[in-house]
């Protein structure tokens, strides 16, 4: 995965509320099998003329700035792979759909949540085109006028994305036996929940 | 010590390790796998070199991406064809049951997780889809998860997660004639908003909840994603212990009993504490439609489109002005005059047995609208079966509906049922986003019954003068 420290670049304003992954990603680009190469469809339907990502400067943008509830609605990864192959490293929201939020951590980008007076200072430096400064390691964004604006981020988010780590990985160098000693303990209290293989296969042929 | 929900309870039996910070690693007992966010997850064990660490806790399905009309019809859209023989060769090569697209198992993930008995009171259950809040309703912790945290639970049966905050959604009152409980999750949504419930696991409760079947307790915890919140869940009683009774994979004889003891035990305390509580008097609710682009944009049958200057939230009456210039619709329209192009019976939200009886009790002796296309589609290959054997499929079929095989359909535009650009659809699928049933495509969400009579007036009705 790819660490994330610190990025600048100018933000670009989505200031709509609900965001939903529908429209990040639109359904039908559900059926391509490999992850690379997706930017090209995020906001599909809502791309071209007067969509602030096809406008110059935002069309590089590295943060988006937008709304309450983005990301809401379906547990689409997609929705994060297309914004990072798009070159969105941040997402700066009001507030955000739980599982997408929790897939960006998976995927190097950082989602940033903030209200009140701080959301209203970034959507107005994101408006004037002023380059932003996103800075994981001191939790914070940096305003061109010097003002800083901290945000909060789980520790094992914020060290997952200055690492890149690779979670399954880490599991499985830190739990295997505590995952097998789970099962242990399970296959006594709740014999029940282990599946024959005769049942399952008796199934799979049943439907057959 | 004060008492503990049900949620906390299921959910300390399943914690593997700690995380500083208050993290867990939790064990999954049952893992759904369909074929959208499975092929990355099986490209990760590939790349790694890993195995599937317990293939037994796993079943397959294509649901998303399949054709409903199979028997005589080629598999036409290449990619889709292509996704779906992905799957099978990824669970051939891992050894994980799998239900083919043909067969007398087939359907909606959500559909055939309960069906089968894989679905169980007191497990871990996860899918990479939302709305596997919809098992929830079985008493277990259920929720959808993206794709790198399927990978995870392939390779270590387990994924790291926060522990959510708590929700008792109080539903007392009984359900009026003519409204079910998709009315009910519909006002609840448009009441709380679709931010309503995130960070919170929702656990229902109440006196309307103990008489809800099976199926209307899966559409109640279906739609809980739409209230922000990943998890749903109802206290496992009597009615759910009939329902699993003599599944394929449930447990039996001497095992059974055992496990039934078990379940009696999972409920909330007395005295358990919820982050949040919140009652809501069903008794007087009418039957619901949305109007808009999301899930709370949604109102009484009786109500008008509601006009965004008159909202004093900027935010909200912006969207409600963005929602209204998709769907087409001007302020102040009364809502049963809204004429509809399409009607859309199925889904994991209301496409089971007791929600096909429901629309076909409306439109017996009836037929649809000529200006109208309407299709039924069994939530799965045994809903189909057992809806024939009581004849439901003639009923659809004499009033011009078309009858379907098991899948998704046009809950999602990713398969050959979809919308066309400007259509309107009275829809019982969940979701009413801008494209969700094709680009350029106007949902309207609603009950099986509400959709049953928008298919015979044609445009939005009122069920109850139907009944």
């Amino acid at each position: 995965m790819e660490k994330f420290t610190r990025i600048t670049s100018i933000a670009a304003p989505l200031l709509e509320n609900a965001i939903d992954t529908d429209i990040i990603f639109p359904a039908r680009f559900l059926l391509l099998l490999d992850r690379e190469g997706l930017g090209k469809y995020a906001f599909n339907e809502w791309r071209g003329e007067g969509f602030v990502l096809d406008t110059p400067p935002y069309d590089t943008a590295q943060i988006l700035v937008t709304g309450e509830n983005f990301g809401t609605g379906s547990s689409r990864e997609q929705a994060v792979w297309t914004l990072a192959d798009k070159g969105i490293r941040c997402v700066v929201a009001r507030s955000f759909g739980e599982i997408f939020y929790s897939n960006c951590f998976k995927n190097g980008v950082l989602p940033v949540r903030l209200t009140g007076a701080d959301m209203d200072a970034v959507e107005a430096a994101a408006e004037a085109q002023e380059p932003l400064t996103v800075d994981l390691e001191d939790r914070c964004i940096r305003l061109p006028d010097g003002r800083t604006i901290a945000f909060d981020i789980a520790d094992h988010h914020r060290r997952a994305l200055l690492a890149g780590l690779d979670e399954v990985g880490t599991i499985l160098a830190d739990h295997a036996e505590s995952i097998a000693r789970h099962e242990e303990r399970r296959r006594a209290s709740a014999p029940w929940l282990d599946l024959p293989q005769a049942k399952l296969d008796a199934l799979a042929e049943e439907s057959a | 010590m004060t008492g503990r929900t049900l949620y906390d309870k299921i959910w300390e039996q399943h914690v593997v390790a700690d995380f500083e910070g208050g993290d867990n690693l939790l064990y999954v007992d049952r893992h759904l796998v369909q074929e959208v966010s499975s092929p990355q997850a099986f490209a990760y064990l590939r790349q790694n070199n890993l195995p599937l660490r317990r293939p037994d806790l796993h079943i397959a399905v294509a649901d998303h991406a399949v054709p409903t009309r199979r028997k005589g019809h080629p598999f036409a859209d290449g990619l889709a064809k292509r996704q779906v023989e992905r799957l099978r060769e990824n669970v051939e090569t891992h050894g994980i049951a799998y239900m083919p697209m043909n067969g007398d198992r087939h359907g909606i993930v959500h559909v055939i997780g309960p069906e089968t008995g894989f679905t169980l009171p007191g497990c871990t259950l996860v899918c990479g889809d939302s709305h596997t809040s919809t098992h929830g309703a079985f008493g277990c912790i259920a929720f959808g998860i993206g794709a790198s945290e399927c990978a995870s639970v392939f390779a270590t049966q387990t994924i790291r997660q926060a522990r959510q905050k708590t929700m008792r959604v109080n539903l007392d009152g009984g359900l009026p004639v003519g409204v079910t409980v998709k009315d009910v999750i519909l006002a609840l949504i448009a009441e709380i908003g679709t931010g309503g419930g995130v960070g919170y696991a929702i656990e229902y409760a109440g006196s309307t909840i103990r008489d809800l079947s099976m199926e209307a307790r899966m559409t109640l915890c279906n739609m809980t994603i739409e209230a922000g919140s990943r998890v749903g869940m109802v206290a496992p009683d009597e009615t759910t212990f009939t329902y699993l009774k003599g599944r394929p994979l449930s447990p039996e004889g001497e095992m059974w009993e055992r496990a039934v003891a078990a379940w009696s035990d999972l409920k909330s305390d007395e005295d358990a504490v919820f982050d949040r509580e919140i009652t809501f008097d069903t008794s007087t609710l009418e039957p619901q439609v949305s109007w808009g682009t999301t899930p709370e944009q949604t109102g009484a049958i009786s109500g008008v489109v509601p006009d965004p200057d008159r909202i004093a939230d900027r935010g909200r009456a912006s969207r409600v002005r963005k929602s209204l210039a998709y769907m087409g619709l001007t302020p102040g329209t009364r809502l049963n005059d809204i004429p509809v192009d399409r009607v859309f019976i199925g889904s994991c939200t209301n496409g089971r047995l007791e929600d096909l009886r429901a629309a076909a009790a409306v439109l017996k002796g009836r037929q649809v609208a000529q200006s109208v296309r309407a299709i039924a589609v069994p939530g799965s290959a045994a809903v189909r079966i057992a809806a024939e054997a009581e004849g439901l499929h003639e009923v659809f079929l004499a009033a011009g509906f078309e009858w379907r095989d098991s899948g998704c359909s046009m809950c999602v535009a990713m398969n050959d049922d979809r919308l066309e650009e400007g259509e309107r659809c009275a829809s019982t699928s969940n979701r009413n986003f801008e494209g969700r049933q094709g680009k350029g495509g106007r949902t309207h969400l609603m009950s099986p019954q509400m959709a049953a009579a928008a298919a015979v007036t044609g445009r939005l009705s009122d069920v109850r003068e139907l009944l």
